[in-house]
């Protein structure tokens, strides 16, 4: 995780969810990139954070595309986030004794709007959440943020708002993330995507 | 009795008489020149038992203050010093707003990078014994003679742990005088420096950017520069920059710019030719 750094967020509002993360790619001490993708839309409604080792990150992001498609065209439908968190457990656990350094998050609304999110560890331990889940190597200054700024039934428009400044105010005490962000607010209707002008130090 | 009473009263210690040497009775000048006397752990081996607490890996790691980016550099106006001011502890940032430059006396500067107690400590007592050279000799120490201090001080320590990387800069009878000292016993003079976790970044910017006889002006934009440079690469080096100017009149600081704005001003600026 302290290789490459990064931090990623997600977060339940009413009826939307949000997921962010960090630009950042370092390796160790030195900034490499401030343009570094770390979560990727996994159906329309479904996204996939994976904040870790940059080549365990973009190695499982190709598989995870791979799964998802076969997936898709075994079942004719797209995969319900409750079912990708499953499959994502099971695909880090496989690597049980050697694992992928990455812990992913998984948001999204399911087949019914239902906001889901999840996060695992390494070798692919759900936590279930109702209200936010953190990972990467802010995770103390983000349930710090989280703790605080989060309330329940927030608005898609207040959710982002909530998870902007959890996350930039959290990577803003953690040298190893920042550098810019990306937000993600999934609503029954639209994607709203943006990307935060942040502190670059 | 009366013995019993002037036993205890003669032996016990009084507020006065102490190992300070400042008691009037027992004064002795060659004290304050003595090296200041720390408590040692009571272990087998102290310099093991340090460094298992110091080591990255140990669980409670103490000292803050490992990644920094300090620069000096001489130049036809005087030096220029520029330091950023952030303090980590781990990959955690303990503050964005740390004084990395150490104000020794109205002529001397000092910079930071390494362990700050460190730093701090042994820059304020070569503070206090440039003074007492200052009240002796009737004149001010060279800033050869103050960094000699510095660096017998510290090699007195060598192995023990002490951790600092500090420029010593100042005007004396010979001009604008740099050093570069360091916790290993180096003790170096140059015309250009810099120390810390972002130093190789910053010397790739002060280094294209030199010019000997550039303007205080243009001097203090480059230090500034390359400072932010630093602090944008390296994970280590942040928070805002800090810029002081040594010339004869002694050092005047020259403000205090946060990295966010520099950022996005020089983000505005058209790019400077570099071939």
């Amino acid at each position: 995780m302290e290789y490459n750094g990064g931090a990623v967020v997600a977060m339940v509002g009413k009826n939307c969810v949000a997921i962010a993360c960090d630009k950042r790619l370092g390796v160790q001490a030195m900034t490499i990139s401030t343009e570094f993708k770390k979560i990727f839309q996994a159906t329309p409604k479904t996204y996939l954070g994976l904040p870790g080792l940059a080549t365990d990150v973009q190695t499982l992001a190709e598989k995870f595309r791979f799964k998802i498609n076969m997936y898709k065209l075994k079942e004719e439908r797209e995969i319900e986030p409750r079912t990708l968190a499953h499959l994502v457990s099971s695909t880090l656990y496989e690597r049980r004794f050697g694992p992928w350094f990455t812990e992913p998050v998984v948001a999204g609304l399911d087949k019914n709007n239902n906001p889901f999110i999840c996060n695992t560890d390494t070798i692919g331990c759900i936590n279930f959440a109702k209200d936010f889940v953190v990972s990467g190597t802010s995770t103390n200054q983000l349930y710090g943020m989280c703790e605080s700024l989060w309330e329940p039934d927030l608005e898609p428009e207040d959710l982002f708002e909530t998870i902007s400044q959890a996350l930039m105010n959290a990577v803003d005490r953690d040298c190893l993330a920042g550098w810019g962000a990306e937000v993600v607010v999934i609503t029954p209707d639209k994607i709203i995507t943006r990307t935060l002008k942040s502190r670059m130090d | 009795m009366d013995a019993l009473v002037s036993k205890y009263a003669h032996s016990s210690a009084s507020p006065l008489d102490s190992s300070e040497g400042f008691s009037q009775a027992g004064f002795d000048a060659a004290q304050q020149f003595a090296l200041p006397m720390f408590d040692i752990p009571m272990v087998s081996n102290p310099i093991d038992f340090l460094r298992a607490h110091t080591d990255p890996s140990a669980e409670n790691r103490i000292r803050i203050q490992h990644g920094t980016t300090t620069l000096a550099f001489k130049f036809q106006g005087g030096i220029v010093v520029a330091v950023d001011s952030r303090a980590s502890g781990g990959s955690y940032i303990a503050s964005q707003t740390v004084k990395k430059v150490i104000e020794i006396n109205p002529y001397l500067l000092g910079t930071m990078a390494g362990g700050a107690a460190d730093c701090q400590y042994w820059e304020r007592e070569l503070g206090r014994r440039c003074r007492l050279y200052e009240l002796r000799n009737k004149e001010r120490i060279s800033v050869a003679a103050a960094s000699k201090i510095l660096s017998n001080m510290v090699y007195d320590y060598k192995g023990m742990g002490l951790s600092m990387g500090t420029m010593i800069t100042g005007w004396d009878k010979t001009g604008p005088a740099l050093y570069y000292v360091d916790s290993d016993g180096s003790r170096l003079k140059g015309e250009r420096f810099s120390v810390g976790s972002g130093s190789t970044f910053a010397y790739g910017v002060l280094d294209t950017g030199y010019d000997f006889d550039m303007s205080v002006d243009d001097a203090i934009a480059l230090g500034k520069r390359s400072i932010y440079h630093a602090c944008h690469r390296d994970a280590y080096s942040g928070g805002s920059v800090n810029v002081f100017h040594v010339k004869e009149s002694g050092w005047e600081f020259k403000g205090n710019f946060d990295f966010d704005k520099l950022h996005w001003d020089y983000q505005a600026q058209p790019k400077g030719q570099i071939v």
